[in-house]
């Protein structure tokens, strides 16, 4: 029996508004094989973005869905997880959104541990509003506001995530689907705040500036140099500024989570003590 | 009747709680009170004060006009907050830690009660301060009456503190009676 | 007071504002510290876990904003608190839940201005910015409560007002009257209306979010439910939630919008009227200066000048219509307001050139005093 799609996906909402060959779609369907495996029903999800290209995501599935303002997903998604702790919370952000606008807060949610789930779309540029430089857009790369190639170092979000006291951080990238639902499950499945970083191609923005406008030429950028934990690390030094690790990078199952906390703390007023 | 307060000290003297108690009293005896305290000082140990106006009909501007009763803790507190005193209105001040400017002696009633020695030497800890200056208060004003303040002053203290806060109140009423054996009122 | 009401408690009133709310149902916050207003959140701190709901200090305004809506539309009666630099902040989410119609109430405890101004003082003058703060065409109701019983009860009918039309809806108060402590009588619980948000009745293949066929205000459904599954989004949506660019169904949508409030005024509106009946000098003013407004006229009618307040308890929507009629028996209107000069434009725009509209404005954070007013009043009589 081939794979059902449609129990997540608003059929009538469809096509998507993403550029053929767009990396977003692959992103779209291993949360959907996720939350398949994971047998989430969608009347418990809240999925939530911000604005962008990848925050236009929410739009075409068929659950509880919330598009917000620019960089605020976060926010949003906070106070419902809150409200609803016995529900099932999950963000989606491109790079833009997430780590420029958004950024504190992504340190902040971070922090606090709560049970959210954010998978960014990294296609390391602006692209609804015309190929911006993003604070992922690697050193040197064109943009539209960086005609003369980008003179900003860029993040690592995994590594930015990881360092704001995230329980959860992985990285996956769109050339390999199969590992990215590997991923995703691990992260859905995860007790506490989770970071999926997913490198991604906007070859019409990115690509078409970058001598890389076909999306095939650009995944297969990305996946020549998304490299496994151990075999990035054998690296040489000058290879590893190139490549990038892909896999579970960061996990910590023994932090509390905050919503738990939070009931906890209702449960001791709540008992006279 | 209408009755303006001001209590003022450096952070941490209690007179927010003076101020507060004073205003419980008045609602107690179904008087309206508005109570107004400097905001960030409080809490950084920085001049400080409260002002409190009491009235028999609901009080509509909520800031003091004509201060009827000012008591000062401090120097610096003094100065700080002498202004928009009534003419003649009764000042009460801890001679050991105010210096009152020598003009302020004829426009003023000026009393001098030393509080914190005499908190220190009857009750033995400082908390107690506020209540010798509400008894102070009540023996040099008409504005409510002692049993209210007793009563409003038993609803806030902390439990176990009931006796010693009575003993501080009786502390400051006495030195005003027996002491300075001042009978004026306003 | 009303029999039925329970014993004085002497408050600061932004602890009569956190018990309000806490009354009216409120079970969630989201904030951020800023003076004067932090002490609201403290409160909440306090109160709402010990009655099963959630307190949260999120990283800044804006997020504390937008964990309102979200918590709103999980199905919350939520609350945040703020003050001038803070609800600059908060205005971008505002637009938001005024677009997505999630019920909410806002707390500005106004404070010297513009930029980190007067932090500790007061003043009045975020009242235009209340209006029309965030971006674009858009409802406004702002309630400018002037007494800690009325901060009381108006808090609890913010809260019941924004449920009622799905917004949300501006609490404002000033540095005066969120650090004044006075007497106010909580009443009993079941003594006054509590009202909560209309859920809509239909199955959820019928049901659409913003559906206009019951009236002006779409029913809603919380997150969560099963098999509703609804879309919500900052673009400008049809009745299914989805975004359109469709002219007329645009147009249709923000008119309905600004019809929940031009609408339902008798519902809103709300002015109090002090010694007005033959008054022929009127002032205007609402807040903590009508309080010395009210001083003023007290102290003009001892001097013979038949003077009489007009307090819009409700400052939007602007009472044009209550405005313009008291207006029709006066020789000319004070308007006294902590600011250099908002309110007024309304004021003129209402009475038009019929009769002088005298400025009594002040800024520098030493509210306006009675007898301030009382020199405006005579300018007239």
């Amino acid at each position: 029996m081939p794979f059902d799609y449609m129990t997540y996906l608003r059929e009538e909402k469809l096509p998507h508004m993403w550029c053929p060959g767009c990396g977003i779609g692959i992103v779209v369907k291993a949360m959907i094989h996720t939350f398949t495996d994971l047998e989430w029903d969608p009347s418990d999800i809240a999925i939530i973005s911000g604005i962008g290209c990848t925050s236009r995501a929410p739009g075409y599935m068929d659950m509880n869905t919330l598009h917000t303002t620019h960089g605020r997903a976060l926010s949003f998604a906070t106070g419902i997880k809150m409200h609803r702790h016995d529900k099932h919370v999950v963000v989606i952000a491109g790079d833009g959104d997430m780590s420029a606008i958004g950024g504190n807060h992504l340190i902040h949610a971070a922090r606090r541990n709560i049970n959210i789930n954010v998978i960014v779309n990294n296609n390391n540029i602006y692209g609804m509003t015309g190929g911006q430089y993003s604070p992922t857009t690697p050193l040197g790369a064109k943009a539209a506001t960086a005609p003369y190639g980008n003179l900003e170092p860029s993040f690592d979000l995994v590594e930015l995530v990881k360092g704001a006291g995230a329980s959860f951080v992985a990285r996956g990238h769109v050339g390999n689907g199969r590992q990215l639902n590997t991923i995703l499950k691990k992260a859905f499945d995860h007790k506490g705040f989770s970071f999926v970083e997913v490198v991604s191609n906007c070859h019409t923005q990115f690509g078409r500036r970058n001598k890389m406008a076909d999306p095939m030429n650009m995944i297969s950028w990305i996946s020549d140099r998304a490299k496994p934990m151990k075999k990035f690390e054998a690296l040489s030094d000058e290879d590893k500024t190139r490549c990038f690790p892909v896999g579970v990078i960061h996990e910590d199952v023994s932090r509390p989570e905050y919503t738990e906390t939070y009931q906890e703390l209702i449960d001791s007023l709540n008992n006279g003590n | 009747m209408h009755f303006e307060a001001r209590f003022s000290a450096v952070g941490g003297q209690g007179i927010i709680l003076a101020g507060t108690i004073l205003a419980d009293s008045a609602i107690l005896e179904g008087k309206y009170a508005a109570g107004s305290p400097t905001y960030t000082a409080q809490v950084r140990g920085g001049p400080t004060k409260v002002d409190v106006i009491v009235d028999s009909e609901q009080i509509l501007f909520p800031r003091t006009q004509e201060i009827n009763f000012f008591l000062s803790l401090a120097t610096n507190s003094y100065k700080m907050f002498c202004k928009g005193l009534a003419d003649n209105a009764v000042v009460l001040v801890d001679p050991h830690l105010v210096d009152v400017p020598e003009g302020d002696k004829e426009k003023y009633q000026i009393f001098e009660v030393p509080v914190i020695e005499l908190t220190a030497e009857h009750l033995g800890r400082l908390v107690y301060t506020s209540a010798v200056c509400l008894g102070t208060m009540i023996a040099l004003t008409d504005v409510v009456k002692e049993e209210t303040v007793r009563e409003a002053l038993k609803r806030r203290a902390p439990r176990g503190t009931e006796m010693y806060n009575m003993k501080a109140l009786d502390v400051g009423i006495n030195y005003v009676r027996d002491i300075l054996k001042a009978d004026v009122k306003v | 007071m009303k029999e039925s009401n329970g014993e004085v408690k002497f408050l600061p009133g932004n602890i009569v504002v956190a018990e309000a709310a806490v009354a009216a149902g409120c079970n969630f916050f989201g904030g951020y510290p800023i003076t004067p207003s932090s002490e609201i959140a403290a409160h909440m701190a306090a109160l709402l876990p010990r009655r099963g709901g959630h307190f949260i200090q999120m990283e800044d305004e804006i997020a504390a904003m937008g964990s309102v809506i979200g918590a709103s539309l999980a199905g919350a009666k939520a609350l945040t608190a703020t003050s001038g630099p803070g609800f600059s902040l908060k205005l971008e989410n505002l637009g938001f839940g005024y677009m997505v119609e999630a019920p909410c109430v806002i707390v500005n405890v106004m404070r010297g201005g513009p930029s980190t101004g007067l932090p500790t003082h007061p003043a009045q003058a975020d009242v235009m910015q209340a209006r029309w703060g965030t971006h674009g065409d858009h409802p406004t109701i702002a309630i400018t409560p002037a007494f800690h019983q009325e901060t009381y009860m108006e808090t609890i009918r913010a809260f019941n007002l924004s449920e009622q039309l799905r917004m949300p809806v501006i609490l404002l108060l000033d540095e005066v009257l969120g650090h004044l402590s006075e007497g106010v009588r909580p009443p009993k619980p079941g003594t006054f209306e509590i009202i909560n948000r209309k859920m809509t009745d239909q199955p959820p293949d019928k049901y659409l979010p913003y559906d206009t066929s019951f009236g002006d205000v779409p029913p809603f459904v919380p997150y969560f439910e099963p098999g509703y599954h609804w879309h919500t989004t900052g673009l400008n949506h049809d009745e299914t939630g989805f975004p359109t660019t469709n002219p007329e169904l645009v147009t249709r949508d923000e008119e309905r919008l600004m019809r929940k409030v031009t609408g339902n005024r008798d519902l809103i509106d709300k002015v109090e009227y002090y010694m007005a009946d033959d008054a022929d000098v009127g002032i205007f003013s609402f807040g903590s200066t009508a309080r010395a407004a009210m001083v003023a006229v007290k102290h003009a009618r001892e001097q013979g000048i038949k003077a009489g307040l007009f307090r819009p308890v409700t400052l939007w929507p602007f009472p044009n219509k209550q405005l313009k009629d008291f207006a029709e028996q006066l020789k000319g209107i004070v308007v006294a307001e902590f600011n250099l000069g908002q309110m007024v434009y309304e004021v003129e725009r209402t009475v038009q050139s019929t009769i002088p509209v005298i400025r009594r404005t002040k800024v520098g954070g030493v509210p306006i005093t009675p007898a301030e007013i009382l020199e405006s009043v005579k300018e007239i009589s």
